[in-house]
């Protein structure tokens, strides 16, 4: 096993990371403007559809998605979830900058192990390997074959 | 007349929500990883036949729509819980427990090699996220 990322794909985790986190505080921001919404009034989620901070927040998520599947075809999900995690920080740093919330320190602390966490795994191997083969012969043969199920 | 927000139910119906909301979620996971797996690098799918073939590939996969359908039922029993159980208890619960989960998951169904490096990573990252919800 050995590392396979290029600046490009830590952009792409970097891309995961922040789309998740800022797309949750977007809606979250988005949400407060509309107000809490009860079962007996369902139609105000329609209303929040209208809000630019919520339409922004989902086209983040999209953005999120995306760039979790791209992350997943190449690393491996015990690689690529402790980095999603990381989002969790910069909603906590969002959360003080730009909505002004306390941080306390437990949270400082839990901030502290995530970080430790996502370090453990982003200075080890992001693909496992079977059978002696490469990983770029293994991810190349597989996108050809898909690509010429899909031209076809 | 003010109406309670939440209906508190006992442990076991709790802990089953909860655990119903990290198993969907594992399972939506493992399944959507095991198919971009088998599509292979969507960056090559994308440089050589687009968007528009990298989005076919991946939706044509079966495998990767139970997973998507499995990440909707851990969404909407999410919901579910959120309306049986403290937001304070839910929330990180099912977020550490999906952390575990997959790192089991991973290297039962994915064979990946899941080394002592990312066992600590993941009750590190479990550990973290149940502090943030103090």
């Amino acid at each position: 096993m050995k590392h396979t990322l290029t600046p490009q794909r830590y952009l792409i985790l970097l891309a995961v990371m922040l789309t998740a986190s800022v797309g949750d505080t977007l809606l979250s921001h988005g949400m407060t403007q509309i107000g809490p919404v009860s079962l007996a009034h369902l139609v105000l989620l329609l209303a929040a559809l209208r809000n630019p901070w919520v339409i922004t927040g989902i086209l983040c998520l999209l953005g999120f998605f995306a760039s979790y599947l791209t992350a997943l075809s190449w690393a491996d999900l015990t690689f690529v979830l402790p980095s999603t995690a990381f989002g969790y920080v910069v909603v906590a740093f969002l959360a003080k900058y730009w909505q002004h919330e306390t941080i306390t320190v437990y949270r400082w602390l839990g901030i502290l192990l995530i970080v430790c966490g996502v370090g453990f795994v982003a200075n080890g191997p992001s693909l496992t390997l079977h059978e002696s083969q490469h990983p770029a012969e293994e991810s190349t043969s597989a996108a050809e074959s898909t690509i010429q199920g899909v031209t076809r | 007349m003010i109406l309670p927000t939440h209906i508190y139910v006992g442990p076991i119906e709790t802990w089953a929500t909860i655990i119903t909301v990290a198993a969907t979620a594992v399972a939506g996971d493992v399944l959507t990883a095991g198919a971009t797996r088998r599509i292979g690098d969507l960056d090559l799918i994308r440089a050589k036949s687009g968007m528009s073939g990298a989005i076919r590939a991946v939706t044509s996969s079966p495998m990767f729509l139970f997973g998507v359908l499995s990440m909707a039922a851990s969404f909407f029993s999410l919901l579910f819980t959120l309306s049986n159980v403290e937001l304070s208890l839910a929330a990180p619960a099912s977020a550490s427990l999906t952390f575990l989960g997959n790192a089991f998951a991973a290297k039962l169904f994915l064979k990946e090699n899941v080394n002592r490096r990312r066992w600590l990573a993941a009750l590190f990252v479990c550990a973290g996220v149940f502090l943030l919800s103090k």
